[in-house]
């Protein structure tokens, strides 16, 4: 479509206000990071540092666990996608490429679970894990993911049933069964899909507050999450360490967004509909 | 041969039998034992005793931090969902014009939502400090007094809208991603009958995306009334409760007050009005609502098959 120039030039400066709008705090932050904390919280504000301090991330970093902290979060992270990645891509082959008793109904309980709001199920769930003797492990917050979860399962579903019906046929003339069909030609099918759900998951696993917060007690168990909010009840003045923090832990998923960008805008297109 | 047939059919249950289990054990048992629960007193370290509806009935009479709370986030919900919903389709409308570059501004826009959780809480915490964050100082720059934010009843319940509005990029994405899909020649048609841009986004965009309005209408209902970490974070329900959200109620009344029972009570409460929400919204959309299956779908659906 053609496009005249001032409408161009709108264009741009509304794109421009609005990124500097979502950026700006990072930027701000990112400054702040390497001051003094009466730097910090002088007012009027300045935006560069009077003289960079690299060591206040050195700092911060040493001023609780944090070398632990990263640890337990990676390894709840790498847990949960792996469990999430296997589990929801067998689920949504077999509703996407079976025909089965209760399929439908099977399929609207799975949609229907999404509404159920996570106070709910969170209270009993925690007496549940209390029982199984996870309460103050890593089990609870990576175990369930290897169930699969109803959002992942629809997105993979979707996706699975735009490939052509008789894709698998020729797979299974030469004898193979379903799980291999499933195995050796749905998984690389699926890989943009997997690659979604995977970056999904890592993101939000990443950030996740409140499931550590209620399983977890030592801090030797804490995640990345977790000992960063702690800061924020012991040290209620110290800006300094907590802004160096967040910056180290902001910056993976960021990475992982940039990276994959190309498949979370594709994964959402038609996962409405 | 027959155990063949048994095994053939048995295949798809095999596929599924990991969310089957999942659901048995992390969803419906857990549901059911919710239910159970909220007709007792169950504190964490005694035994439970049973007392009926005690539970509704003391939320509904006795209780006023129930009533305050679910207006609260009722407050919430009725402001931040329209609000969040035009953010993102106007976002989504600037990042679909065809000019060089918009991809990177894409990026930006959706990076915000990627770091959500504590890292958000934190850096919205401190810019809206009210002695020397930096949205203060900003509204000074234009001759403004800015509030102080956190701590005045008055403004905290906007200061926490204020920064849930920072994670648009989600919703926004999948409005840009529908709208991205109409074919262009829908809108060349409109340009020679005359149509200016506002009428075609009022003509053809408002009424095509009217699905996806849909799907983020209700999901971000479900989700701002579950809304938890943020406010535990930027305000932990103060100054005086103005931020004490339902959600932060029902997570208190379980695991900081350990009262398990009435906290089960509290979630029952927020599914049902969840699902009446909901339904609602549902039975209201046939007269605003329309499928790619009515008139004028064809279309459409003829150019995303020829993209693949």
């Amino acid at each position: 479509m053609k496009m005249s120039k001032t409408s161009k030039v709108i264009i741009y400066i509304l794109l421009g206000l609005v990124a500097v709008y979502f950026l700006s705090p990072f930027v701000y932050m990112f400054f702040t990071a390497f001051k003094t904390e009466a730097e910090a919280i002088a007012y009027p504000p300045k935006l560069f540092p009077a003289k960079w301090l690299f060591e206040n991330f050195v700092n911060a970093w040493k001023a609780q666990p944090f070398g632990t902290y990263l640890w337990n979060s990676i390894l709840v992270t790498v847990g949960t996608t792996a469990g999430q990645i296997l589990s929801c891509s067998l689920v949504a082959y077999g509703f996407a490429r079976f025909n089965f008793k209760g399929k439908n109904i099977l399929f609207m309980i799975l949609l229907s679970t999404m509404m159920i709001p996570w106070d709910v199920t969170m209270i009993p769930q925690y007496m549940e894990f209390k029982m199984f003797g996870w309460i103050n492990t890593l089990k609870p917050l990576i175990i369930p993911a290897w169930f699969g979860s109803a959002y992942y399962i629809f997105l993979m579903r979707q996706f699975l049933m735009g490939v052509p019906k008789d894709f698998e046929e020729a797979a299974r003339i030469d004898g193979a069964n379903s799980f291999q069909i499933y195995w050796k030609i749905f998984m690389p099918i699926l890989k943009p899909s997997l690659i979604l759900v995977g970056v999904l998951n890592m993101i939000s696993v990443w950030n996740d507050y409140l499931g550590p917060l209620i399983f977890l007690q030592d801090r030797s168990k804490y995640t990345l999450a977790l000992g960063l909010a702690s800061f924020k009840g012991v040290h209620e003045t110290q800006i300094i360490p907590m802004l160096c923090i967040t910056i180290i832990m902001i910056i993976p998923p960021i990475i992982i967004f940039i990276i994959a960008q190309k498949y979370i805008v594709e994964g959402t297109s038609g996962s409405i509909k | 041969m027959k155990q063949n047939n048994l095994m053939k059919k048995a295949t798809p249950y095999l596929f599924i039998l990991p969310w089957i289990i999942g659901f048995l054990v992390f969803t419906i048992g857990p549901l059911i034992f919710s239910l159970v629960m909220s007709f007792f007193d169950w504190p964490l370290t005694a035994d439970p005793t049973f007392v009926g509806i005690g539970n509704y009935v003391k939320m509904f009479t006795s209780d006023k931090q129930f009533l305050k709370s679910l207006t609260i986030s009722l407050k919430y919900a009725a402001i931040f969902v329209p609000l969040n919903m035009i953010i993102a389709l106007f976002l989504a409308m600037l990042i679909t014009q065809p000019v060089k570059g918009v991809k990177i501004f894409r990026t930006i826009y959706y990076i915000p939502t990627v770091i959500s959780g504590v890292a958000v809480s934190i850096l919205w915490g401190w810019i809206l400090n009210g002695d020397y964050g930096v949205l203060n100082y900003l509204l000074s720059l234009i001759g403004i007094k800015g509030p102080k934010w956190l701590v005045d009843p008055a403004w905290a319940l906007l200061a926490v809208i204020i920064a849930s509005a920072f994670g648009v990029g989600s919703m926004m994405l999948i409005f840009y991603t529908d709208i991205k899909n109409i074919p262009i020649d829908v809108y060349e048609a409109a340009a020679i009958d005359g149509a200016n841009p506002a009428r075609q986004f009022f003509s053809i965009t408002l009424p095509i995306i009217t699905p996806t309005i849909l799907f983020n209408l209700i999901t971000s209902i479900i989700s701002s009334f579950q809304q938890v970490t943020l406010v535990m974070l930027l305000t932990g329900g103060g100054p005086l409760k103005s931020t004490y959200f339902y959600g932060l109620y029902t997570y208190n009344n379980a695991f900081k007050h350990h009262k398990l029972g009435y906290a089960s009570a509290n979630a029952w409460v927020m599914f049902v009005i969840i699902l009446c929400l909901t339904a609602l919204v549902f039975k209201s959309s046939s007269a605003w609502v329309f499928y790619e299956t009515e008139a004028g779908g064809t279309e459409k659906k003829k150019k995303r098959g020829g993209k693949k």
